[in-house]
């Protein structure tokens, strides 16, 4: 049809409409049953129809017949036709999954359920009461009174991207269309202007359509032309005149050289969108957030340099200097913040998940979400998406009761599901309760003897909720196909260690139970202190740092003669020298005589032994697993201002090392 | 201080003989008293050593790692690991700079001698010999007038178990 290769718009094309569904899909479950308000289901119809159109031009043909079902259901609703019901709803988001799934088929991941959409176009047909035929248009339907519609675009309508052509077609699905060409004012062929239309049309549409379907096939064009839509009152005798869509090309062919652009539809749906954000590929954003990194060690580095310049001979230089400190800075926090998005992306998926499982398990659960815009790093957002799906589907399945119990409970009987997310530090933290019935500490530690799951002696509760992380432990009574196959908890943690966070239970029986996650903002920046062992500089995470101190003479006794703690006001903390740990070399052989950092990880303290506190800075993270391998008690590595390299401690395994031990 | 052998293989095409897959063209070094060769294409640079980073735990060949432009790379010295000649590390001291199963991996060496072109006549297979080297590593001698040189397969030997410098899980 054109000699634009259109394929390379289909990126946008997909992405486009697989965020045009996600947007439905939420206007959709927004939607109140009974007062339904004129806004959302605008967006929804806009949704659809976007979707609709772009796929037309680009070809998915299945696609656009699917959605063009799903429009004319929602068009019925715009204009009052029809009152939306909860049915209506179920419909429609089930649509969605389909439109979902067929694009995904299109844009060459797995088939799609064909079944499905057979099924699902044909409970739309039925909610339609239309006939089948109306996916695919055929002349053998009995002929109803249809439409004459005299179509004469002004002559400069390729300039607006629109082809009058992909109208025809679009109005030939509508029902049966008898086209007319009308090309009296062709000039002759050497005076034919490429860019300008000099053809209108006749068409007598017969089909049992609405003037509104009509009218929407024109919307793209409707100030591009001039539109006459007249009744057609009886079965005109138009045979003669009918040529088919062959005969209707846009341009003469004798011209040959009428240049069509490409289909801009697609593009005009989001335009709202289009205008106050671009799309970039995320490497191109890793690339830029790589630079700058490297360019905050090198601002680092001249830093240092200059501090041993003389400050009345080079006030010049130095104030230049602290000058590009400031514009770095700003620089670092402007680039990563574009790669920051609403944790809303994540969130936005458990309305419906919710609302799906509570029908499945008969339960009435409400969710609410609170701080949806707080922003946090896309890569972060990705990762935790499945972590806190698995979370909200055990809330769901184990943590609240069924109806009858809660009732039984004197509680609403509606649960509630919270999802929570709020900025706490350099961190996020994201937090999923529930109302329900709260972990049982007998039953847990029951299964964890069941499943010879290693307990610690007289464990705290703290430490029983920690044994739900360990892998193959399950306490559901059934095994649901929602949750419950002994797979999940523990690959929940992983997942969060792997983000650098951490995750925490608390819990009450018979009022409910939180879960709280706690992630780093970013995973490229960390806020360090550095410290020295002997030559040797690590960085230990800033969060992690609950406090330091000099440890005065009989703070610190010994356990037996390698374990020793240190008191610290009331609490007896295991005491780690790292020059131990390391193997390297240390100033201070004993704890009295070095620093002591304390440390925290998953509610357990550690008190690190170091020879200096050397300062505080930003660090950026580098992988030592990209060229080298994983070091115990190390997570990653950074450059110093120096250009030298220094490791950054792994607190969490630190201190897991001792909780390990001390539970031996 | 650090100088790049023109290594991208678009610039180099003739470094593979043709037809064999042997590589005919060697950045040959010394460890101690033996002259060593690797294919020149694997090599990415070769640089003074300068301050290490010490890994804790590490193997004592590994002598840490390095910050080269922006990335972590680990240096390993091959004179410890072979247990040849004696690890003195003077302003002659030298680094290559490999790029071995998509990795970055530093060794250093008692020195870089030059780039040597060598047929396939040239290169004898590689005899049971009483060297330090595990003779898996080595792929033929070299027999160039009165020097000797041994062949190495860099990127097996990098990628090797006992190097300990890839998690056993990527170790192929």
């Amino acid at each position: 049809m054109s000699n634009i290769d259109l394929s390379r718009f289909h990126r946008t094309f997909f992405d486009e409409s697989l965020e045009g569904l996600d947007a439905m899909e939420s206007a959709l479950l927004r939607l109140d049953i009974g007062q339904a308000d004129a806004e959302t289901i605008n967006l929804i119809f806009r949704s659809a129809h976007s979707i609709k159109g772009g796929a037309g031009t680009f070809g998915f043909t299945a696609v656009a017949g699917f959605t063009h079902l799903l429009e004319t259901l929602l068009e019925r609703v715009r204009s009052g036709q029809r009152q939306v019901s909860q049915a209506d709803v179920d419909l429609l988001l089930r649509s969605v999954d389909v439109t979902r799934a067929m694009l995904r088929a299109a844009d060459g991941g797995d088939a799609c359920d064909l079944d499905n959409v057979a099924r699902v176009s044909a409970e739309l047909e039925q909610a339609l009461d239309m006939k089948p035929a109306v996916v695919a248009p055929v002349a053998a339907r009995p002929v109803a009174a249809g439409w004459s519609i005299r179509f004469i675009p002004k002559p400069d309508i390729f300039a607006s991207g629109n082809d009058p052509l992909r109208i025809l077609r679009e109005l030939d699905r509508l029902g049966d269309a008898g086209i007319t060409c009308i090309a009296d004012d062709l000039p002759e062929l050497g005076a034919i202007d490429p860019e300008r239309c000099y053809l209108s049309w006749n068409i007598a549409l017969r089909g049992d359509c609405d003037e509104a379907a009509v009218r929407e096939v024109f919307a793209w064009v409707e100030d591009e032309c001039n539109l006459e839509i007249l009744p057609l009152d009886q079965p005109v005798a138009t045979a003669a005149s009918v040529e088919g869509m062959e005969a209707a090309p846009p341009a003469p062919d004798a011209g040959g050289r009428v240049v069509k652009k490409p289909q801009l539809n697609v593009v005009e749906g989001g335009k709202a969108a289009a205008e106050s954000s671009i799309r970039v590929g995320t490497e191109k954003i890793d690339a830029l957030i790589n630079l700058v990194g490297e360019l905050v060690i090198t601002q680092a580095m001249l830093q240092q340099t200059a501090e041993s310049l003389d400050p009345v001979l080079n006030e010049k230089l130095l104030q230049g200097l602290s000058q590009l400190d400031r514009n770095t800075r700003m620089l670092q926090e402007a680039v990563m913040s574009t790669r920051m998005l609403p944790v809303e992306a994540v969130f936005s998926r458990f309305p419906r998940m919710v609302r799906d499982l509570a029908a499945k398990l008969g339960k009435q659960i409400r969710l609410e979400t609170v701080g949806e815009s707080t922003e946090l790093d896309k890569g972060v957002i990705e990762r935790i998406a499945d972590p806190l799906t698995h979370l909200v589907r055990n809330s769901l399945d184990h943590g609240l009761e069924t109806t009858e119990q809660r009732i039984a409970a004197g509680k609403n009987p509606t649960g509630t599901i919270t999802l929570r997310a709020a900025h706490q530090g350099g961190h996020i933290v994201i937090q999923v309760s529930d109302d329900g019935r709260g972990l049982n500490r007998e039953k847990i530690l029951a299964k964890a003897a069941e499943r010879d799951v290693p307990v610690p002696p007289n464990p705290a509760d703290a430490d029983v909720w920690q044994l739900i992380f360990a892998p193959g432990f399950s306490t559901a009574e059934a095994v649901t196909d929602v949750s419950g196959r002994g797979v999940g908890m523990d690959v929940v943690k992983k997942n969060v260690q792997a983000l650098s966070g951490q995750i925490e239970i608390t819990t009450e029986a018979g009022k409910g139970t939180t879960v709280t996650i706690r992630l780093p903002l970013t995973l490229a920046i960390l806020d360090g202190m550095s410290v020295r062992v002997g030559d040797d500089v690590f960085i230990v995470p800033l969060n992690c740092v609950v406090e330091s101190l000099q440890p005065q003479p009989g703070q610190v006794k010994a356990l037996t003669s390698n374990a020793r703690v240190v008191k610290v006001r009331n609490e007896y903390v295991p005491l780690a020298p790292l020059h131990q740990h390391f193997n390297i070399r240390a100033d201070a052989q004993h704890a009295e005589t070095s620093i002591l950092v304390l440390v925290e990880s998953e509610g357990r303290k550690v008190a690190v032994q170091v020879d200096e506190l050397v300062g505080q800075q930003q660090v950026v993270i580098k992988s030592l697993e990209a060229n080298y391998r994983r070091v115990h008690g190390i997570s990653g590595a950074t450059i110093l201002g120096d250009g030298r390299v220094a490791l950054i401690l792994d607190v969490a395994e630190l201190v897991r090392g001792y909780a390990r031990a001390a539970a031996a | 201080m650090s100088a790049t052998p023109q290594s991208s293989p678009e610039t180099r095409p003739e470094a593979l003989a043709a037809g064999t897959g042997m590589p005919n063209e060697f950045l040959t070094f010394t460890l101690g008293e033996e002259e060593y060769g690797v294919d020149i294409l694997k090599v990415q640079e070769i640089r003074g050593y300068d301050t290490v980073t010490k890994v804790p735990n590490a193997p004592s060949f590994i002598k840490g790692v390095i910050n080269l432009r922006g990335t972590i790379v680990p240096v390993v010295d091959l004179r410890l690991k072979f247990a040849l000649g004696r690890a003195d590390y003077n302003q002659f001291t030298v680094m290559i700079i490999l790029n071995v199963a998509r990795r970055v991996v530093g060794i250093v060496v008692d020195g870089v001698s030059d780039v040597m072109q060598l047929t396939p006549e040239q290169i004898r297979p590689a005899p049971e010999f009483g060297s330090n080297v595990n003779t898996k590593f080595i792929t033929g001698i070299g027999a160039l007038e009165q020097r000797m040189l041994i062949l190495m397969d860099i990127e097996k030997l990098i990628s090797s178990e006992d190097m300990a410098l890839m998690d056993s899980a990527s170790v192929h």
